[in-house]
């Protein structure tokens, strides 16, 4: 059963962090994501969770993860320059594999820059963002719908790959009301089961993914951001240790790609081919209705990180590639590394989306 | 039980220095623990990056050793997550007053109900020597090489006007006080801080005429006032004298907590 709602982007964020059963948020206001905080604050001690506003986003970052290892599905959101200052603590959940959900409803950078003004210039931060080498998952929302959905794939992803998982919105999705179902219940994908008497950072499982020992489970289970051995003890200067265990945090999520790709294909015979993700989804959208251009194609992605690279190879006849986004063309460079023909960026900057009629004259000019 | 078998044999041999006063303070620590009767289950040891901070590494509970001046932050998140567990922190100067500054005296504002042990060796020693914020004046460190010029901070006097329920400070040569206090800071809901000033040869005795371990916990003995004793210099309008450090309960009182358990 669903009912439908007339819910702005971060309204939908937050319910939809409730509905997967997040009982723990700690935060820091920021605009535009602040809404979300808000109605967090307002309903998670009605339902015996946790909402605390720390002193900052690096102090946020850290309690996420605390409260993650005594178990609960633990939650913050944020913009650009909190997003910053979490950048070390994420690197620490990816080392010590800890399932969290960052939600960065993305505005206007660098520094303070734009506060109420849309962007999608973290894309690449996201990704690359922390120290060493890294892998992590980010799912970008167009829709309210989408900000619920995706909330919740969040919280089931991070549970599952034991790993931060972002959802990259935008402040273009995340204040506009419009239009949602929802639905009475979610699905919930908990975490691995941790099987007594087995070293905690020991895997035997093809998706190189460890049980988690939860807190308070009488496992006296180490958790450190040092490179570690199985049993997590600090092995950090022993080379191929470092090696296979970063390797491993890298593969569990890269071996992945496939299982969790999420994109929409429409016209795949199509000659020109917009790519969007996030804010610019719609305006492409538009231009696809106007134009009803059967060569005229569209790859909606919903997770941008790993990157789906196997959609782009559906379009078969594709002679140029066509990426909106709210940046300087960063997705657009993972695109080039993937495809022989051109990639064509079409940034906006300035915190405002395209219009249908930018688009549409970049499909007249010549390739 | 006895405190031994609080301990991570597995993990022996550790990485503490000859002469390091922080094993001291783990097992002062690991005694008041044992006494509280507390279950392994139920008890977190969470702590920042340091020499100090890597004491719940050899601790056999779940542990949580985090980023660098962050440890009351994700302790925070553990202890609002779930309040039926004991939280006790190691952390040490540079940890706690420099990067994590900011930390601590939120986490003693919200008075959030754990236990933190500050090793104060009044220097960076993991990094190799550098000054921290409670290096005293005049000492030598790798980044004061003509002597510190910057004022010390005093941990106890910013934890309580933070609002930290309890505060205590004592040193190496302190055990049975050392190991009371963190008893009573166990007990104690709410934040309570033990700062404890300990020897650090390798990178503070070395570069400060201590030439011997001795020596320095001789001073640290010598150089003690106790709380009691302070207040009646003051009372009586006698002067404190400037080279010694105050030792004792410092505060203890109920204001409202967060965190407690139920
Ligand atoms: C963000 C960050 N900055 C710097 C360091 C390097 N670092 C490691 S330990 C340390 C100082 C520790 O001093 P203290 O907390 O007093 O602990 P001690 O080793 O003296 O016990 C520093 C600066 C780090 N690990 N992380
Ligand atoms: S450097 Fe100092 S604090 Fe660190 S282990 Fe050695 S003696 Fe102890
Ligand atoms: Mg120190």
């Amino acid at each position: 059963m669903t009912r439908t709602e007339f819910w702005q982007g971060n309204t939908a964020c937050a319910e939809g962090a409730l509905a997967a059963g997040c009982t723990f948020f700690g935060g820091y206001p920021i605009t535009p994501s602040t809404e979300v905080a808000e109605l967090m604050a307002a309903k998670l001690p009605k339902k015996g969770g946790i909402f605390i506003q720390m002193e900052d986003e690096i102090a946020s970052m850290a309690s996420i993860i605390g409260a993650s290892w005594t178990g609960a599905r633990a939650m913050t959101a944020t913009s650009g320059p909190g997003f910053s200052l979490m950048m070390e603590n994420i690197g620490f959940a990816v080392m010590t594999e800890t399932p969290c959900v960052v939600v960065n409803v993305q505005r206007g950078g660098p520094s303070t820059g734009q506060p109420t003004m849309s962007a999608q210039g973290d894309m690449m931060q996201v990704r690359f963002g922390s120290h060493g080498d890294i892998a992590i998952i980010a799912l970008s929302p167009a829709t309210v719908q989408e900000m619920f959905e995706l909330t919740v794939k969040a919280f089931n992803h991070a549970d599952k790959y034991r790993v931060p998982v972002f959802l990259m919105a935008d402040e273009t999705v995340g204040h506009m009301r419009e239009k949602i179902l929802v639905p009475d219940s979610v699905e919930k994908i908990g975490r691995k089961p941790f099987v007594p008497g087995n070293p905690p950072f020991k895997v035997t499982d093809p998706d190189l993914i460890p049980g988690f020992p939860t807190f308070g489970t009488g496992q006296h289970v180490h958790v450190t951001g040092l490179t570690h051995d199985e049993r997590g003890y600090p092995a950090a200067t022993n080379p191929p240790l470092h090696a296979a265990l970063v390797k491993r945090l890298v593969d569990k999520i890269e071996n992945a790609r496939d299982e969790m790709a999420d994109y929409d294909i429409v016209n795949p015979e199509a000659e020109q081919v917009f790519v969007a993700y996030g804010g610019p989804v719609r305006t492409v959208m538009q231009v696809m209705h106007d134009k009803k251009d059967k060569n005229v194609g569209f790859l909606r992605i919903r997770t941008v990180w790993p990157f789906p690279e196997k959609a782009l190879l559906e379009f078969k006849n594709a002679k140029r590639f066509l990426v909106p986004e709210m940046n300087l063309g960063q997705i657009a460079r993972e695109i080039e590394r993937h495809v022989t023909v051109p990639v064509v960026p079409i940034p906006k900057l300035g915190g405002e989306l395209h219009t249908p009629a930018e688009l549409a004259a970049v499909l007249e000019e010549k390739a | 039980m006895s405190y031994d078998e609080w301990f991570r044999t597995d993990r022996l041999p550790h990485i503490y220095c000859a002469g390091c006063g922080n094993g001291t303070i783990i097992n002062c620590t690991l005694a008041a623990v044992d006494q509280m009767g507390w279950k392994k289950e139920d008890t977190v040891f969470v702590s920042g990056i340091g020499c100090s901070s890597r004491a719940p590494g050899y601790i056999l509970t779940d542990s949580l050793h985090t980023t660098h001046g962050r440890a009351l932050a994700f302790a925070t998140g553990v202890k609002m997550a779930k309040p039926a567990f004991n939280v006790v922190v190691f952390t040490g100067d540079g940890d706690l007053a420099a990067i994590g500054g900011n930390h601590f005296i939120h986490a003693c504002r919200r008075n959030i109900d754990m236990t933190v042990v500050c090793m104060n060796n009044q220097i960076y020693g993991m990094t190799g020597g550098q000054g921290s914020p409670t290096t005293p004046l005049k000492c030598l460190s790798s980044t004061t090489p003509y002597g510190c010029a910057e004022p010390p901070f005093d941990l106890c006097e910013l934890a309580t006007a933070a609002g930290a329920n309890y505060v205590a400070r004592w040193t190496s040569y302190h055990v049975k006080e050392l190991e009371k206090a963190v008893k009573v800071g166990l007990e104690t809901p709410g934040f309570s801080f033990i700062e404890v000033l300990v020897q650090c040869p390798t990178a503070f005795g070395r570069r400060n005429k201590f030439r011997q371990v001795a020596d320095h916990v001789e001073f640290l003995k010598s150089h003690s006032l106790l709380k009691a004793k302070r207040d009646r210099l003051i009372d009586q309008g006698q002067p404190v004298p400037e080279d010694m450090f105050v030792v004792g309960e410092i505060t203890k009182r109920n204001r409202p907590a967060m965190g407690v358990k139920p």
